[in-house]
């Protein structure tokens, strides 16, 4: 069920207008500044408290990520990359990485079943997973890998920026617990006007390429990062530079669909015209008498 | 008069009936998934959740006795110089005008090219619909390739989808051949006058 408290402008598989008689919404969004993260994963641990989910416990491969990767328990990792921008100099980049809300998200045009996945007004991509069928085809949509199908319900999941908390005027539950207020949230327009006071502070402090992450190619994001080396988001774990939807989901998801089923349709009715027109084609009477 | 002439064997018939039932099976489960217009067939199925679930199943069915019966009927589809013929008139064929057509054998050009449609398309929805099989192996090919096989399985189950459209109203505008599949005989005349070379092979007229 859709949280009734909050309008929806967008629902999968569906041609009819959704539910959006409240009116405009404010666009919410979660700034993560990376210069500020130390990797605690407060963040995890308060996404698993408030989900209710508990991750098996894996087995530690060596490296700081734990565990190793997004699951259906786990909504949200922090990855570790060890780089050298400049020659000589390490740095730690720590990337909290999730579902980012994207304005265009590919996950919610991919899926097939009405209602599995909303946008809410205020900017909130979420998935209902009452009305997933479990097909996978949001994870062939989203340009971030993000969601992940459940081993036990085979059914989709991933972050869903607390929309329950928001939807009664609470942060979501990463940000209330980030001990560095490295995770803010608040409106879109408040977390960009934020965000440029932390790109001119790294700036200052010899961060010369520090930017906003907000990709335009997927309409803007409602999880957006501060990045100290903003001309170089692959640095960060992969962090693709231009995302946007895959052009053959494009093509899959397109005009092609309705066009394809149009063609459906007029064989059918060529079928039954040509039978009314032209006639059956009979062998006649004759050559049946004759044989 | 009323002779009949065998032309499909009981096992056959069979055969073809069972890709029959499964194609409609699986091109009703499949297109379901494929526009929200249709989603409402989910019902046929037992809902969403099941759909996806069978829709693979019934497809691999589908898959198997299409190929035995494509080894049965391949030799028989090779495409001749009186088929480039017979397509060049394709419109005395739709307009009924049949005095003037060459010769043929036991299957016309259009038959054969929906046997050719259907060997390449099978194999395509079958290899692209293993990769997008959750949650059985989708979970081990990459995305890209995932988004791939998407795209070609939409496709060629489209192809196919409208291949059958028209051999199924093939079989209804051509008085005659329908119990070639219920009854497994034709009557001489429809042999004579649709596949004459075939006729005269089966009767040594
Ligand atoms: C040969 C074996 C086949 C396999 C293994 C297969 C597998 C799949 C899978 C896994 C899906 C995704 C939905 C789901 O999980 O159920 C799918 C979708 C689909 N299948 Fe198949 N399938 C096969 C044959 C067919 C056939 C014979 C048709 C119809 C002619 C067909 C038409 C479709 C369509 C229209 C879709 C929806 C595609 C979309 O969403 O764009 N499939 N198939
Ligand atoms: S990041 Fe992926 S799952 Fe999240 S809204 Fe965008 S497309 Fe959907
Ligand atoms: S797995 Fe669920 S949420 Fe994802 S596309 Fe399929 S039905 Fe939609």
């Amino acid at each position: 069920m859709a949280l009734q408290s909050l309008d929806i402008t967008a629902r999968s598989a569906t041609t009819t207008p959704s539910p959006s008689a409240r009116g405009e919404a404010v666009k919410v969004a979660k700034l993560i500044d990376i210069s500020k993260c130390i990797g605690c994963k407060a963040c995890q641990v308060a996404c698993m408290q408030w989900n209710d989910l508990r991750d098996e416990v894996g087995t530690n491969v060596g490296v700081y990520d734990n565990p190793r990767d997004l699951t259906d328990q786990s909504w949200t990792v922090m990855r570790f990359s060890e780089v050298e921008v400049e020659a000589g100099r390490l740095e730690w980049l720590i990337r909290k990485d999730g579902c980012m809300h994207c304005a265009d998200p590919g996950c919610l045009k991919a899926c097939p079943a009405p209602g599995a996945i909303v946008q809410y007004a205020n900017g909130i991509v979420d998935f209902h997973e009452e009305n997933c069928i479990g097909c996978g085809y949001c994870i062939t949509g989203c340009p971030f890998n993000i969601p992940r199908i459940s081993k036990k319900d085979n059914k989709a999941y991933k972050c869903t920026l607390c929309s329950d908390r928001v939807a009664v005027g609470l942060e979501p539950a990463c940000v209330k617990i980030c001990p560095t207020g490295a995770i803010v949230f608040g409106s879109k327009d408040d977390m960009i006007h934020h965000a440029e006071g932390r790109i001119e502070d790294l700036k200052e402090r010899g961060y010369s390429k520090a930017a906003l992450y907000d990709p335009p190619g997927v309409g803007g994001t409602h999880v957006m990062y501060v990045l100290q080396h903003g001309d170089q988001p692959e640095l960060y774990a992969n962090l693709p530079k231009d995302p946007h939807i895959s052009p053959l989901v494009g093509l899959w998801k397109g005009i092609t669909k309705p066009l394809m089923s149009f063609g459906v349709g007029l064989a059918v009715f060529a079928g039954f015209f040509h039978y009314v027109t032209a006639g059956p084609k009979k062998v006649e009477d004759e050559e049946e008498a004759k044989s | 008069m009323n002779a009949l002439i065998q032309r499909y064997t009981a096992r056959e018939r069979s055969n073809h009936w069972v890709v029959a039932i499964a194609f409609v099976l699986a091109a009703l489960s499949g297109l379901a998934l494929f526009h929200p217009a249709f989603f409402f067939l989910t019902h046929l199925f037992g809902g969403g959740t099941w759909t996806r679930i069978l829709h693979p199943f019934i497809g691999v069915l589908m898959f198997l006795f299409f190929m035995a019966m494509a080894a049965r009927f391949w030799g028989f589809n090779r495409i001749t110089p009186a088929d480039r013929q017979w397509m060049k008139r394709i419109g005395d064929v739709l307009c009924n005008r049949d005095q003037n057509l060459p010769e043929l054998g036991k299957y016309n050009a259009g038959q054969k090219l929906l046997f050719w449609v259907m060997v390449v398309s099978l194999p395509l929805l079958l290899l692209s619909g293993i990769v997008i099989w959750q949650p059985w192996f989708a979970p081990s090919f990459p995305i890209g390739l995932l988004r791939l096989a998407v795209v070609i399985h939409a496709l060629a189950a489209w192809v196919m989808i409208l291949g059958i459209i028209v051999h199924v109203y093939a079989a209804i505008w051509v008085k005659g051949t329908i119990r070639a599949m219920t009854r497994g005989t034709v009557s001489a005349a429809w042999a004579k006058h649709h596949h004459r070379a075939w006729y005269r092979e089966m009767t040594g007229k």
